[in-house]
């Protein structure tokens, strides 16, 4: 039953393994002439070092839960498409019902200017 | 085999949710989490629920835990914040006898002999086809609930986080 | 392989199909529109509550539909038109607030229209599935609705700890309604109950669901041990929002109940009226104690609405038909006469809420000697003093409980009743025997059109359903027959 997530098994592995991978090979096989300014991170006008951990704004709080919302509704088109064809005239009525009123929800959040940034 | 996957999920599971707790660091608690949320995807897949692992994966792995995120950064919360508890050893304590308690008198409770045999369910159970087929036949209303729900977190998120309603 | 569609039966859902349109309408307008509609958003949701209503009202065959996910009945009516009731009065005595505190948005109408979808849909459910996302539906509304004055930082505090408390109490929920599932097989209430009569069950499993199922509900009802989260949401939120709050939700809480543990869980060889007594007698009490010691007006209303639970699940306690109904019965008194003086109490707190204190009240009978002289029928009403109808809903729940033998509970509740009477009076007291220590400089207080209709509304039904109560009843009393 569960060999079906072979592929996922060997997915996982290649990723871990690619990135274990470039990380352990450019630390051996790179070229070390190290000198402090080579050192250092350069971005023009940016300090290099700054805590992770800044400050962001409440807009993009609004912007990833509009996202959770609507991702969940585009799950719901998955198991939709693949009994499509059984489903007929009745399974297309029902989806565009739960489209429609999801789409009121995006012409709000769309005219309201949620999306853009203000 | 199965067991093996079983108990390496199970465990897996349980510690990154008991680190998850216990680390003080409100980034490394949330990778924790996701690590938690991969190991429960990984349980469902071997109930047999495909679709639900991948919705796991996909919904809680991927998008909540970008608004969990999201959330620490906005909150900017230091080491220090939001460990320092205002009770005691005591109440700890108590606390953790009072659920003990509980889960003992549950477990007790339980019969677990009378639990039902577990059936073993259809070939195509927890498939894509196989959840539509229910889906979208017995549980029309509450799909179609859905999707009011969804406009009202839409309306509910926007009142809330906008700068100007 | 090609489905064959289930039959559904549209017209039943019809007044949720109606007020998710005038959501959506109101929605729409208001982005579409701008500013200039706002004067509009009340009426269109009023309109939406009137339609619903009379779709709710028109005639039925008791069956159920969407696979058995939702059922038509008399009861499911009966808790339709109290929700709309409810939701009606709020949005009256929303008209001024809203547009004093400049929230007149259509998003606020838009969430009360969500939150009762969300009622009905419990009402109606006969799937535990469909309960849960009537719950969700509901409870997302609340969160955001007791929130919604987003400069006042009690508000703010309101939603959030309504938010966490109410998120865990979901998980004790579902909890629950996994473990009922795990152990018989079903989420459907019908099938659960043939399968608790007829199989040779778990108990201990769903012994445990129940038990978590009722915290859960608890929770959502405000029944003490689980109500530590209501003062400080009842007094934070809006006051038309409390309103709203301290009404349908409990009904609709109280339906599900009704449905789970008198249809489903109730062969079950467990004694589960053990369980409500206990919650409704400590209800009664802590409500009633706390709301003794208040001295704001909001706060005290907010912890009578705890003990108000408490006396409706005497009525469930005693586990019969004629319990039940006067449940239906005292939850649709208590909807009428607890909105309208909510809607009193917002207009003598002025802007921002300034003034909720009881002393508030002081001299308020010979300033406005009508809305004094309504307060006091309804507060009257609140503290079961005949000829009102909060006395006659006492009386027959009580009624039903002695009937069961539960007479050590009817004892609790009366004691709880003259306690209830000293604390409401103090209403009267202040409005009518202390005067004003200094003349306040504060304009003088005019009702506005919203709130003098919604107050008929409450009025007639206080005295209504208190002088003739007969055809409410048999109205109640009906809708337990077509479960």
């Amino acid at each position: 039953m569960l060999n079906q997530y072979i592929p996922v098994l060997v997915m996982t592995l290649a990723a871990c393994g690619t990135a274990a991978g470039m990380i352990i090979a450019t630390t051996i096989i790179g070229p070390k002439r190290e000198f402090e300014e080579k050192m250092e991170p350069f971005e023009c006008g940016v300090s290099p070092v700054s805590d992770p951990k800044s400050r962001f704004g409440v807009r993009f709080y609004l912007v990833a839960m509009l996202f959770i919302v609507f991702d969940i509704e585009a799950v719901f088109l998955f198991p939709w498409a693949a009994v499509f064809r059984e489903l007929g005239m009745f399974g297309l009525v029902e989806m565009l019902v739960f489209i429609l009123v999801l789409t009121v929800g995006l012409a709000y959040v769309w005219k309201k200017g949620a999306l853009e940034w203000e | 085999m199965q067991l093996l996957i079983f108990y390496g999920f199970g465990f897996l599971a349980l510690f990154s949710g008991i680190a998850m707790i216990m680390s003080r660091q409100p980034v490394t608690s949330a990778l924790l989490m996701i690590l938690n949320m991969f190991c429960l995807a990984g349980l469902y897949a071997q109930l047999g629920a495909h679709l639900i692992a991948a919705l796991q994966v996909m919904v809680y792995a991927g998008a909540i835990m970008v608004l969990v995120l999201f959330v620490i950064m906005f909150l900017n919360l230091r080491e220090k914040a939001g460990i320092v508890s205002k009770h005691g050893v005591m109440t700890q304590a108590v606390g953790i006898a009072v659920l003990g308690f509980v889960i003992t008198a549950m477990v007790s409770k339980l019969d677990m002999a009378k639990l039902p045999a577990a059936k073993a369910p259809a070939a195509d159970f927890g498939s894509v086809v196989a959840i539509g087929r229910v889906l979208f036949t017995d549980y029309l209303l509450p799909f179609e609930i859905t999707s009011v729900l969804l406009l009202a977190a839409i309306v509910g998120a926007v009142v809330l986080a906008k700068r100007k309603v | 392989m090609v489905i064959v569609p289930p039959s559904i039966d549209l017209a039943a859902v019809g007044p949720e199909l109606i007020l998710t349109g005038a959501a959506s309408l109101l929605l729409l307008v208001g982005v579409f529109l701008k500013e200039q509609s706002r004067f509009l958003n009340p009426w269109i949701a009023l309109l939406g509550v009137i339609l619903a209503a009379g779709c709710a009202s028109s005639s039925l065959f008791p069956h159920t539909t969407f696979q058995g996910m939702y059922a038509a009945d008399l009861f499911t009516r009966f808790f339709k038109l109290l929700f709309l009731l409810g939701t009606g009065m709020t949005i009256l005595i929303s008209i001024k607030y809203t547009a004093d505190e400049q929230i007149e948005h259509a998003e606020y109408y838009a969430l009360l229209l969500f939150a009762t979808i969300g009622m009905m849909l419990m009402a109606a459910a006969s799937d535990l599935v469909t309960v849960f996302l009537g719950i969700e539906t509901l409870s997302l509304s609340l969160y955001v609705l007791a929130g919604y004055t987003r400069t006042r930082l009690v508000s703010n505090e309101a939603s959030l700890k309504y938010f966490l408390l109410g998120g865990f109490a979901t998980g004790f929920l579902l909890y629950g309604i996994a473990l009922i599932y795990g152990s018989t097989g079903h989420t459907n209430l019908a099938k659960i109950a043939y399968a608790v009569s007829h199989g040779n069950l778990n108990t201990g499993l769903l012994t445990i669901g129940a038990l978590l199922l009722l915290v859960g509900l608890g929770f959502k009802v405000a029944a003490v041990p689980f109500h530590q989260w209501t003062p400080d949401v009842y007094q934070g939120a809006p006051i038309p929002v409390t309103a709203f709050m301290s009404a349908g939700p409990k009904a609709a809480v109280l339906a599900v109940m009704i449905r789970v543990f008198e249809q489903s869980i109730a062969f079950m060889n467990v004694d589960w009226t053990v369980w409500i007594t206990i919650l409704a007698i400590l209800t009664m009490t802590v409500g009633n104690i706390a709301a003794l010691v208040q001295s704001d007006a909001k706060r005290m209303l907010a912890f009578s609405s705890i003990s108000h639970a408490g006396y409706a699940m005497v009525g469930m306690a005693a586990a019969s038909r004629e319990g039940s109904s006067a449940v239906l019965y005292y939850m649709l008194v208590y909807t009428f006469m607890n909105i309208g003086a909510f809607g009193i109490l917002a207009l003598v707190a002025r802007q921002n809420e300034q003034r909720t204190a009881m002393r508030d009240f002081t001299g308020f009978a010979y300033k406005n000697p009508a809305l004094a002289f309504i307060m006091t029928i309804l507060v009257f009403s609140l503290a079961g003093i005949p000829p009102m109808a909060g006395f006659m809903a006492k009386f027959y729940i009580f009624m039903s409980a002695i009937k069961a033998g539960q007479n050590f509970l009817v004892l609790a509740a009366v004691l709880n009743s003259a306690i209830g009477i000293y604390y409401y009076l103090r209403f009267a007291i202040y409005m009518y025997m202390k005067e004003d220590e200094a003349p306040s400089t504060l304009p003088p207080l005019r009702a506005s059109l919203g709130l003098i209709l919604a107050l008929v509304i409450s009025l007639y039904g206080v005295i209504r359903l208190g002088v003739l109560p007969a055809e409410y009843l048999d109205f109640a009393g009906k809708a337990l027959l077509t479960f």
